[in-house]
């Protein structure tokens, strides 16, 4: 092993540069690089410009002043950051939990069927949202809908509302179909979690007596803790980019009366247009850049702030 | 060898023969028609072009149509790169607008033929000033309400004129309870306002001459000819289905053509595709006036137009083509093929179809006018055509009052537009 290293020293001492490191890079930074990186900041630099006669203008920060000062688009914004923060909760509170007491359930011993179960509670992760929007979509219908006919078969009629076409219940529908369509991820990431840790520490603390729930909660919760946050930047991160699901349940306008309107309908209309409205790409840029700073904030939030707090172990 | 040696030589000698008589009797010229209507391919190779080119030997006609929903930013695309087509199928109002102003299209106001077509058919192809028309209108879309036939016979109600005899007889099916008095849904919303709002609202704003006092800044949305129109579409609501909030737009349609609803508020457009599909019978009415003997108003939407590409490098074929598409024989030809799509032309056609035969012959009793908010009002942020959709969807849902959604959509108008009058 020593000589070993001490012949690799040798060799970084006669080629400084090691080409071969920025070769194999190359590809994936020149790809990044044009569909990602390039495209960020010429949205954020399209954000400082305006159509003005024809013309593109640099206005400064204009146009984030009417994005947050005018009163009509402030009202649409806000409501769109307002859903989107709903959405973000119920999955944080709906499909995180779920997701670990699943993947508690999975890792326990005396499971049978374990790699069936783990398979149909993935399988909707891999569908195309697209399905998953039109199914849903269909199961609810309250007219061909399999919702309220099976709740008719046990008296439960009663109960059933055209929840996709209320305002007030249009939003938590939503969400929780895409809580049912994601809830794989957590579930996956959080059983990979709970098998990793060591036998060891599951036998000791069954020779101090701890077991059952209060070996959950003082033993491997706390071991799972740091996938946990991993999984809740990840979910923020994909409810402030979502817009897949809503655009096919409840389409580009988001309703009912903008009830689901979230940060990325209301980019795709103002980017794109929508029927007679014509698309405003530096606007839809302003809003875009808004959105970025938003998850820019978030992430940082839980890098410096949470993601140092959380105590690791190391076996 | 040999013989492929002399077979060659001998086409070649054709080749140079043909080609060298052909000038002789001028060329054939080849015109490209632009389109997003790639559902009619057929209808223009089979019956509109041969009709065409029977007439006029030496032009021969393509129609090149492309996705619908690609059109917009393709032939954009194409005329700025000028490898557009000669003929240019027209969007109404702002996109062929911006075409013009820019000298993409030729003007079409000396054409033979203009004469046929009314200002209202002309408004969505002109200058804000109506002083130039550069598309020759070649379709519109009327709205109206198609029924049930039998149902109606079965329940023994008569076809409703007046709005008192048209709730009644929503009374009456939903009595019955055999049938959906109303099969429209507010999931999807814009049924809501173009099939509702924009259906029965003309009777109340007095079709052009309320459309147009607005346009003006004479009159506002908190008018009530413009409220009372919301009022009467909240009582829709109670008739339509169970459940109307989450019934979406083909939910509505097959609900009709399964026979399990009695009435339909409609666009023509409806018409071709329901015939496909329903087993009963269907018959059409106008909006219902407010009071008897009133003057009756339509939704006469002007949908498609054809322009010259001002780049042609054959103006005057396409100038003959646009001529003919202006002509009483196109007219008949085109509304015939397309049931539901009708001519703008005002000379008389008949059409085979008998519903789609009923709503042209609105055009006669009634007063035509335009959808209120596509011209000139949509071209701002909020955009009002898409505001009434959510505003006629809230006023059924009963989520907002008709005077609130009137404050709303001119709150939002006037957030940008300010009329030219004042």
């Amino acid at each position: 092993m020593t000589t070993l290293d001490t012949a690799e020293r040798d060799v970084v001492a006669k080629r400084p540069i090691r080409w071969h490191i920025a070769i194999f890079l190359l590809p994936a930074v020149l790809v990044y690089t044009a569909v990602m990186i390039i495209p960020l900041f010429d949205t954020l630099r399209l954000s400082l410009f305006r159509i003005v006669d024809g013309q593109s203008v640099f206005v400064g920060l204009d146009n984030f002043r009417t994005v947050f000062g005018d009163p009509l688009w402030a009202a649409s914004f806000w409501n769109a950051l307002r859903n989107n923060l709903v959405f973000f909760l119920i999955h944080m509170v709906v499909q995180n939990p779920i997701g670990i007491a699943l993947a508690a359930l999975l890792s326990l011993p005396v499971l049978r069927f374990r790699s069936f179960y783990r398979t149909a509670i993935f399988l909707p992760t891999i569908l195309s949202f697209v399905i998953v929007g039109f199914v849903w979509k269909l199961i609810l219908s309250p007219i061909w809908g399999i919702a309220p006919f099976l709740l008719d078969i046990v008296g439960m009629k009663a109960f059933f509302a055209p929840w996709l076409g209320r305002p007030g219940s249009a939003l938590i529908t939503v969400s929780l179909v895409s809580v049912w369509q994601n809830i794989g991820i957590p579930m996956m990431l959080i059983y990979a979690a709970l098998l990793s840790i060591p036998d060891e520490v599951l036998e000791a603390a069954e020779c101090d007596g701890v077991t059952g729930w209060s070996q959950f909660f003082k033993i491997k919760l706390p071991l799972i803790l740091p996938t946990i946050g991993i999984v809740s930047i990840l979910t923020f991160v994909g409810n402030f980019n979502a817009f897949d699901l809503i655009y096919t349940m409840q389409g580009a306008i988001a309703g009912p009366n903008y009830s689901t309107d979230i940060l990325g309908t209301l980019l795709y209309r103002t980017f794109f247009g929508f029927q007679l409205q014509l698309g405003d790409p530096n606007m839809g840029a302003a809003i875009a850049t808004a959105m970025f700073f938003i998850i820019l904030a978030g992430v940082c939030l839980y890098l410096f702030v949470i993601q140092r707090r959380i105590r690791r172990y190391q076996f | 060898m040999n013989t492929t040696m002399k077979r060659m030589m001998l086409a070649t000698a054709v080749a140079a023969l043909s080609s060298g008589i052909a000038p002789a009797f001028a060329e054939d010229v080849t015109l490209t028609i632009e389109s997003w209507r790639n559902d009619d391919l057929s209808i223009w190779q089979e019956k509109l072009i041969p009709a065409f080119e029977a007439k006029n030997p030496g032009i021969k006609v393509v129609f090149s149509p492309l996705a619908p929903t690609e059109y917009n930013a393709a032939i954009n695309a194409k005329l700025d790169a000028g490898s557009a087509g000669d003929l240019i199928t027209c969007r109404p109002f702002d996109l062929s607008l911006a075409m013009y102003q820019k000298g993409q299209l030729t003007a079409v106001d000396g054409l033979a033929g203009m004469e046929n077509f009314s200002p209202v058919a002309k408004s969505a192809w002109q200058t804000d000033d109506g002083k130039t028309t550069f598309c020759v209108p070649m379709a519109s879309v009327i709205h109206g309400f198609i029924y049930n036939k039998e149902a109606f016979e079965k329940l023994g109600i008569a076809v409703p004129t007046t709005e008192d005899e048209f709730f009644a007889a929503l009374e009456k099916i939903k009595a019955d309870g055999t049938y959906v008095p109303l099969a429209m849904g507010t999931k999807d919303q814009w049924e809501a306002s173009t099939m509702g709002y924009q259906n029965i609202g003309p009777t109340y704003w007095r079709g052009e001459e309320g459309r147009l006092a607005l346009i003006a800044g004479k009159q506002k949305l908190t008018d009530p000819e413009w409220v009372e129109p919301f009022a009467t579409l909240a009582k829709w609501g109670p008739y339509m289905g169970d459940g109307f909030e989450a019934q979406t737009y083909p939910d509505s349609q097959n609900l009709f053509t399964l026979g399990r609803a009695a009435i339909y508020p409609a666009g023509s457009w409806e018409i071709a595709p329901f015939r496909a599909q329903a087993t009963f019978e269907m018959g059409a009415f106008p909006p219902p006036v407010r009071k008897a003997g009133d003057e009756c108003f339509i939704s006469d939407h002007t949908d498609i137009g054809l322009g010259a590409n001002a780049k042609s490098k054959h103006p005057e074929e396409t100038k003959k083509f646009l001529e003919w598409v202006a002509s009483p024989e196109f007219a008949d030809l085109y509304s015939n093929a397309l049931p539901g799509f009708f001519s703008l032309s005002s000379a008389p056609i008949t059409l085979q179809d008998p519903v789609a035969q009923e709503f042209l012959s609105w055009r006669a009793k009634c007063k035509s006018t335009i959808r209120s908010n596509n011209q000139i009002l949509s071209r701002g942020t909020p955009n009002l055509d898409t505001e009434t959709w959510i505003s006629s969807a809230n006023v059924i849902n009963g989520t907002e009052t008709p005077q609130q959604a009137g404050e709303r959509l001119q709150k939002g108008l006037d957030s940008w537009y300010k009329p030219a009058a004042q």
